[in-house]
């Protein structure tokens, strides 16, 4: 077994593991804005009801969620969950959007009233406010804690493995089983590269953003 | 005909009343003062004149057009709205400029977005903004600040960043224009300068409506003062007559903690 044919396969449970993590996001992210818009609703008892189900999301672990979308519906309703993959899908996009939905809360709530109130007297609407004024102000604020969840989204994907989705952790464990163990460290390097480019995406923004103060 | 008649504006927050009913009329041209104690209701007035709040009783008139009407409270087309919405302007205490935007983007933004609804937008496109862009740069030079069009709301003062707010404000047309404490928020240095573009629009015959702790400039500056106490007007004026020769005990004690 060659460092080769070791990197080839690697690689494929790492572009499966990217697969989930790039799905997830692009799910996660416009879902936790509407969470976040029922969490702050005036309508209290939406209010209460998102709250409540973005506790029980949060306070829960996502390997025990990860369970259940995937054996739950079989055994309580006899509809067997018919993709794995799905199942990870489900699970880790309502688990990024209910964490992602705090960070947009405290984002929206950190703006200063102020800012509404200088847009509607200048006759701008809600949305337009919201868009062209509120929004890179929200961005600005919460890029740090974002940058940190996307961060741990990356490796949170080796839960797949639980309902066995292959992914780089299951990739590397194939050999592991096959006695070799440097594999897994090797595997490590690939998470260590993918935060990396993040890491930098994110510092990129930031810096995109520092021109204004707020 | 007044430019604005306001008929017995009442406001209540939880219990308290705030506003107990508030009349008063202004002329084209006028520049009005409003002082008072802390929390007699000055900011609540302005909010409620400028739709940041709901008056509970009252109406207000633009130019004789009934604009509000707490009895009468009909369902607005967002156009309407706007309409209602851009007979004033409202200068801030704290300023609230957009950070992420430079001084003339502050300046343009309401006008760049309203301009997008006009039918012949995509086709005249470069001339509306070439005019609202000049219109702009026009205005930010009245209030002496040519050299500052580029830079962001943190690199200014707390002077210039209100003179923008109030080149914002002006870019708008409002018919009258408020400005509620707009030096409070400064240093003794720089209040100044703000004051002098207020005495500079009141010679430009610009309609205003001024809360102000500034006395020496109330009385310089307004045509009219209006004494708030705990909720309605006690006193009302020439500057001449109520700063020097107070009618109620209520002005008479609050004049003299100025003094
Ligand atoms: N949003 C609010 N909720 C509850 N009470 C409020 C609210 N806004 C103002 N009040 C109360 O209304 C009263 C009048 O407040 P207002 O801000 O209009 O006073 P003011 O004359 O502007 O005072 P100041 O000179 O300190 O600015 C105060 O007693 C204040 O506590
Ligand atoms: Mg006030």
């Amino acid at each position: 077994m060659s460092f080769i044919s070791i990197t080839l396969s690697l690689l494929s449970g790492f572009c499966s593991t990217v697969y989930i993590f790039l799905l997830t996001l692009v799910m996660a992210l416009p879902l936790g804005l509407i969470i976040s818009f029922g969490s702050i609703s005036g309508f209290k008892p939406l209010r209460w009801l998102v709250r409540m189900i973005v506790w029980a999301i949060r306070g829960t672990p996502l390997m025990l969620q990860l369970i259940i979308v995937f054996y739950a519906p079989g055994l309580l309703f006899g509809l067997p969950m018919q993709s794995r993959i799905l199942a990870v899908l489900i699970a880790f996009v309502i688990n990024y959007a209910a964490y992602f939905s705090e960070i947009y809360r405290g984002g929206i709530e950190s703006v200063n009233k102020g800012q509404y109130e200088a847009g509607q007297v200048l006759g701008m609407t809600k949305t337009q406010v919201f868009f062209k004024v509120v929004l890179l102000q929200i961005v600005k604020r919460i890029l740090p804690a974002m940058s940190n969840e996307v961060i741990t989204l990356v490796k949170d994907t080796s839960l797949a493995r639980v309902i066995l989705v292959p992914e780089l952790i299951h990739s590397a464990n194939v050999y592991v089983s096959k006695g070799l163990i440097w594999p897994l460290f090797y595997s490590g390097v690939f998470y260590l590269v993918f935060c990396g480019i993040l890491t930098l995406l994110f510092g990129c923004a930031e810096k995109k953003l520092s021109y204004f103060r707020i | 005909m007044s430019v604005l008649k306001v008929e017995n504006i009442k406001k209540r927050y939880g219990k308290t009343d705030v506003l107990k009913g508030i009349s008063f009329s202004i002329e084209r041209g006028d520049v009005i003062s409003i002082i008072g104690s802390s929390g007699s209701g000055k900011t609540t007035l302005l909010r409620c004149i400028n739709f940041l709040e709901t008056a509970e009783s009252g109406k207000i008139y633009v130019n004789d057009d009934l604009i509000f009407d707490a009895e009468n409270p009909c369902k607005l087309t967002p156009a309407q709205k706007r309409m209602r919405q851009l007979s004033f302007g409202l200068v801030f205490q704290s300023f609230n400029l957009f950070p992420q935007y430079n001084v003339l983007e502050n300046v343009t933004l309401a006008q760049r977005i309203m301009a997008k609804s006009l039918p012949d937008y995509s086709l005249h496109k470069k001339d509306i903004l070439a005019d609202i862009n000049e219109r702009a740069v026009a205005l930010i030079s009245r209030v002496g600040l040519s050299d500052k069009i580029v830079s962001y709301p943190w690199q200014l003062s707390g002077g210039q960043q209100q003179r923008v707010a109030i080149a914002r404000a002006l870019a708008l047309n409002p018919q009258i224009l408020c400005f509620d404490e707009p030096t409070s928020a400064l240093d003794p240095e720089l209040t100044g300068e703000v004051l002098r573009v207020i005495r500079d629009l009141a010679a430009e015959n610009i309609t205003m409506i001024i809360v102000t702790h500034e006395m020496k400039f109330a009385e310089d500056v307004s045509s009219r003062v209006i004494f708030m106490d705990e909720g309605v007007i006690a006193e009302e004026g020439p500057p001449g007559l109520v700063f020097s020769n107070p009618s109620t005990e209520r002005l008479r004690a609050f004049l003299n903690v100025f003094d």
